[in-house]
């Protein structure tokens, strides 16, 4: 009786495509990666915020995740390896009414681009950052990364990596950022709602997605498929808000502490700098609110 | 659904209930939501997609709740379900106190 209805809903529209370029999809990521669970849980949050399409934009760096960009149908950079967070900075200084979010992977956000993170945080810049990390550098076949758990053997650790990896939560909670959470591509409806209250929340935000790579990180460490890793996240995530950061760390297949870590108010990189030259240039600073500034224009 | 009391309205309130849509072609058959429906509506199909894949089958459509997991879960924007009326027949008895 388990027979194929493919008349089953081909006249109908997906609830996201308003959100998604259509044209684009099927998305290249592979059956069971959690990338396409994230960004269907960014695009919900999107669509729930209320925040007008226009004042929305997406950047995005080099990798399986970095493809993200490509399939939104809201204002959307593809920038180069590592500089996603510089590009958003600056997208953010020009145009200050924008919600900027960045989507990227971990290789991207924490080895080559470490630097810009570590600053966008400190600076408490008013940017979003969704971090899908999937322990390695999925696109070009599975290199270790800085997040690779100890003794997780990829390409370049055929043994096992016996580097320490970055506690990410930690790091980015001891750099200044304002906002942090980490999910996995199982807990939809929590990150649904951790990033819908990132973008409403002023300042630095970043969510950490543990996220399925059955092609790469699994068939390496023989994990099985996407399902199976979801199921061993099920099993093995304790959710712990308001946890301390320091004690986040992920050790290979051991438990997984989930939850909204960091939610605190702080002034902005622009409240900061509003206050200190309305202080000290008085009268003759005007802050800049933008390209938009004066006119009226309401499109969509 | 199995519940460990009867609750004390179980006469008043009915379960929503929800019509699944699946874009067969667009699935690469990963079972999330075969897995996570927590009313377990769907099942693989034997047959395959054009992609090669085994997309989901709705097993038990009158079991659908609505719940939107399905649609949460899938990375393919290929499932969702959508809300079904349901008839008011049992209103007047229910109503009273
Ligand atoms: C400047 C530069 N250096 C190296 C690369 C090669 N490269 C492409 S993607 C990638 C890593 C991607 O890893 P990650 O950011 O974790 O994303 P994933 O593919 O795992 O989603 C690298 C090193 C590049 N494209 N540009
Ligand atoms: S290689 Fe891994 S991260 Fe990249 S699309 Fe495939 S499963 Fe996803
Ligand atoms: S909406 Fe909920 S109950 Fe209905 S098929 Fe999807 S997951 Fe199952
Ligand atoms: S979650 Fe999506 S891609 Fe996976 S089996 Fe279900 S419909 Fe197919």
């Amino acid at each position: 009786m388990k027979r194929l209805d493919v008349t089953l809903g081909q006249d109908l529209r997906h609830p996201l495509e308003e959100y998604l370029r259509m044209d684009r999809i099927p998305h290249v990521w592979c059956p069971g990666c959690g990338i396409g669970t994230t960004l269907n849980a960014f695009l919900t949050a999107v669509k729930k915020s209320g925040i007008p399409r226009k004042d929305i934009a997406v950047v995005s760096g080099i990798g399986c995740s970095g493809r993200a960009a490509g399939y939104v149908k809201l204002d959307s950079f593809h920038t180069t390896h590592g500089r996603a967070i510089p590009f958003a900075t600056g997208l953010k200084l020009a145009n200050p009414k924008l919600t900027v979010v960045v989507f990227a992977g971990d290789g991207d956000l924490l080895a080559i681009g470490g630097n810009h993170l570590i600053h966008a945080a400190r600076r408490n810049m008013d940017i979003n950052i969704i971090c899908i990390n999937n322990f390695n550098y999925a696109m070009t076949g599975g290199q270790f990364s800085p997040t690779t758990p100890e003794k997780a053997r990829l390409t370049t650790a055929p043994y096992g990596s016996y580097e320490h990896p970055f506690n990410v939560p930690f790091l980015v909670d001891s750099c200044g950022a304002t906002y942090v959470a980490r999910w996995t591509a199982l807990h939809v409806r929590r990150l649904t709602n951790s990033i819908l209250e990132a973008l409403h929340h002023p300042g630095f935000s970043f969510i950490e997605v543990i996220s399925s790579c059955p092609t790469v990180y699994a068939r390496r460490n023989r994990l099985g498929t996407g399902l199976d890793l979801l199921k061993f996240y099920r099993d093995n995530s304790v959710i712990k808000n308001g946890a301390n950061t320091r004690e986040c760390d992920i050790r290979f297949q051991e438990q997984l502490i989930v939850g909204k870590f960091v939610d605190q108010e702080k002034p902005t990189y622009h409240d900061t700098m509003t206050e200190y030259l309305s202080q000290s240039v008085g009268k003759r600073y005007v802050p800049y609110q933008g390209p938009m500034q004066g006119k009226e224009e309401d499109g969509n | 659904m199995k519940y460990w009391r009867k609750p004390l309205d179980a006469a008043q309130v009915k379960p929503p209930r929800g019509e699944v849509h699946i874009v067969i072609n667009r699935c690469k058959g990963c079972g999330f939501c075969i897995t996570y429906c927590p009313r377990k509506v769907l099942e693989f199909s034997e047959e395959f997609n054009r992609k090669g894949y085994h997309p989901p089958v709705v097993l038990h459509p009158e079991n659908c709740v609505n719940c939107g997991l399905c649609e949460a879960i899938c990375p393919d924007f290929a499932i969702w379900s959508t809300p079904v009326e349901q008839p008011e027949e049992k209103k007047e008895n229910a109503g009273g106190k």
